[in-house]
């Protein structure tokens, strides 16, 4: 288990470092000189010269790259050219309401999805798997965008229940707060919630076609103790849909948090293509995508607890 | 003789399964239903010129935001007075070729990819999947968004991105797909009755691995539509005027209190035909009768 541990962890560093290259030629992707920011149009060879020197960009490419990782092991992830401020401070106001808005989405997307794709394997070819399956492919299916422009006509604009913006309104307060998260949320899970509906159904009707589960129903096992060994053996890949369908989450919340003003990374990253704030974009997208690698690495770990066969291999 | 053999068994063979596959797809209403979906709204957005006498540029300044139904204007106008119905077909052009071309290169790139890495194997393979597998840390809409975001607006720069993002999971499926082709006995009988390795792969391997890559590439038509009319909603991608139904969507949004069903309408567009190649997927993959 320990081999395994650290094994995984050691796999995860290169995909880690890949992560952070791809994030550091993402500006060189840009077009434009990137010190036509900072300099006037007149300005002297000299003074071109001068502040290529003062940021390192006379330096070899392979130099630039470790210095900015140098940088960014420290929590130093450049300043936004919009508002003056580190992108680390922005970035660190703005991720926690990501991450709750995602955890929210999370939360539905997992019980709802789950709980339909177990009743859809189940009755596999029944009115209800129809049903379930229905459900599934529109959540696949929907611009989670646009579900989120339909939710606040509906619940905002027609029927006043639900606040269609922002994150608070005059009264702070946990209920005020979840008043403001339930649409954007519900925007946000309809995708994952179809593909782990689709996942864990299929998973559930092609375990339940074994020969084991006859063999249990055959010993004499009531319904919920063939359940359990269904779920167990159902769990480790279901796992790795969720940690791969939660990273998708945070990320699909760039459109939702665009439709909801939401003031998470979404509209950071909204407001960075907006302004062209190439430090602000990197920075975001970094963050996120290693949030991301540290989701498939928990995934990693903690699948051998329901399958010990995957630490053996 | 031994040209005609070899040459005409295998072409019988695949049309007879095509024709098996059809005729199965061919019972399923749902997928008959899907096909009838997606032949209308492509098909009007290509004659979008012939079906409507407005400019999909031109508006006025009276006639903003006319609700569904209005004389002279089916769908509405929209926010600067344009007849919605016009801009909705010819919206429908560029949202369709920024979902449908970076599918279409994707599969040409991933598929010859994963085709050489399943055949060749040993560190070919590896070279090309751990490639693959650096784009793969990063969720694919982010991923998306940062290269969009970096390279700036516009409907090149998006469709480059999308294709970027579509390649490594093309890779994965046609890999896998090879690598199982690879192995069996018919492959090794060519093998060894002289055939080139081009042969091979055009003739036994292709025929094989074409079904499972197509059932995928059409669910990733239905992924990339709603990326590339999202990338266009939040301000990358297509630029106004171009008609398009995600900046559409993005421009409508004031009219949200004033008019909802027509701020809703561009959406409804891009949820049916993302929603019909989807169950058209599904329907393929149950006509294919593969897992």
């Amino acid at each position: 288990m320990i081999a395994y541990l650290l094994k995984r962890l050691a796999a995860a560093v290169p995909v880690a470092l890949a992560v952070s290259l791809i994030c550091f030629l993402l500006v060189q992707l840009a077009p434009g000189d990137p010190l036509s920011v900072v300099l006037p149009s007149d300005a002297t060879q000299e003074q071109i010269d001068a502040t290529k020197a003062r940021y390192g960009l006379d330096r070899p490419l392979v130099v630039q790259y470790a210095l900015w990782l140098g940088n960014v092991l420290q929590g130093d992830l450049g300043t936004s050219i919009a508002t003056g401020r580190p992108v680390g401070a922005e970035i660190a106001n703005a991720l926690g309401y990501s991450l709750s808005l995602a955890a929210l989405a999370a939360g539905m997307a997992v019980v709802l999805g789950v709980g339909l794709g177990m009743v859809a394997g189940y009755s596999a070819g029944g009115w209800l798997d129809k049903l379930a399956s229905a459900i599934a492919i529109s959540g696949v299916s929907v611009p989670h965008y646009w579900l989120g422009i339909v939710l606040v006509v509906v619940f905002s604009a027609e029927l006043n229940w639900l606040p269609a913006m922002g994150a608070a309104s005059g009264d702070p307060g946990l209920t005020d707060r979840l008043r403001h998260m339930i649409l954007p949320a519900i925007a946000l899970a309809a995708m994952p919630m179809g593909i782990i509906t689709r996942s864990v159904r299929a998973l559930v009707a092609e375990t339940l076609g074994r020969e084991f589960v006859s063999a249990l129903v055959a010993r004499g096992l009531g319904q919920g103790a063939v359940f359990v060994h269904v779920a167990k053996n159902v769990a480790p890949t279901a796992l790795a849909v969720l940690g791969v369908q939660i990273g998708y989450l945070m990320a699909g919340s760039i459109l939702v948090e665009t439709v909801f003003a939401w003031p998470g990374t979404g509209s950071l990253l909204n407001q960075a293509i907006l302004q062209r704030d190439l430090p602000l974009l990197q920075g975001t997208i970094l963050v996120l995508a290693m949030i991301f690698v540290g989701l498939n690495l928990i995934v990693d770990i903690v699948q051998p607890l329901f399958d010990p066969r995957i630490s053996r291999t | 003789m031994t040209a005609t053999l070899t040459q005409d068994a295998p072409i019988e063979r695949s049309t007879g399964y095509w024709a098996g596959v059809w005729s199965r797809l061919r019972k399923d209403p749902v997928s008959l239903a899907c096909m009838a979906v997606l032949a209308v709204i492509v098909g009007a957005c290509v004659l979008a010129p012939w079906l409507t006498s407005h400019d999909p540029a031109v508006g006025s300044v009276i006639l903003r935001l006319k609700p569904v139904g209005t004389q002279g204007h089916i769908l509405g106008t929209d926010e600067l007075g344009r007849d919605m119905l016009t801009r909705l077909l010819y919206g429908g052009r560029t949202s369709l070729v920024m979902g449908a071309v970076p599918v279409a290169l994707a599969l040409l790139i991933g598929g010859s990819l994963g085709m050489v890495a399943g055949f060749v194997g040993g560190r070919v393979n590896t070279a090309i999947m751990r490639s693959v597998d650096v784009v793969f840390a990063f969720p694919s809409i982010l991923l998306a968004v940062a290269i969009a975001g970096a390279m700036g607006a516009g409907i090149v720069n998006a469709l480059l991105a999308l294709t970027i993002v579509l390649i490594p999971p093309l890779v994965r499926v046609t890999e896998a797909a090879t690598t199982q082709v690879r192995r069996l006995d018919y492959v090794e009988a060519a093998r060894a009755s002289g055939a080139g390795a081009f042969t091979i792969l055009r003739v036994h391997v292709m025929g094989n691995v074409l079904g499972p890559v197509l059932v995928y590439a059409a669910s990733q038509l239905s992924v990339a539509i709603i990326m590339a009319a999202g990338l266009s909603f939040i301000g990358l991608g297509a630029k106004p005027p171009t008609p398009e139904w995600g900046l559409m969507l993005n421009t409508l949004r004031g009219a949200i209190y004033s008019q909802p069903l027509l701020a809703a309408l561009p959406g409804v567009f891009i949820f049916a035909v993302s929603l019909s190649f989807n169950l058209l997927s599904d329907g393929l993959r149950q006509a294919m009768e593969l897992r």
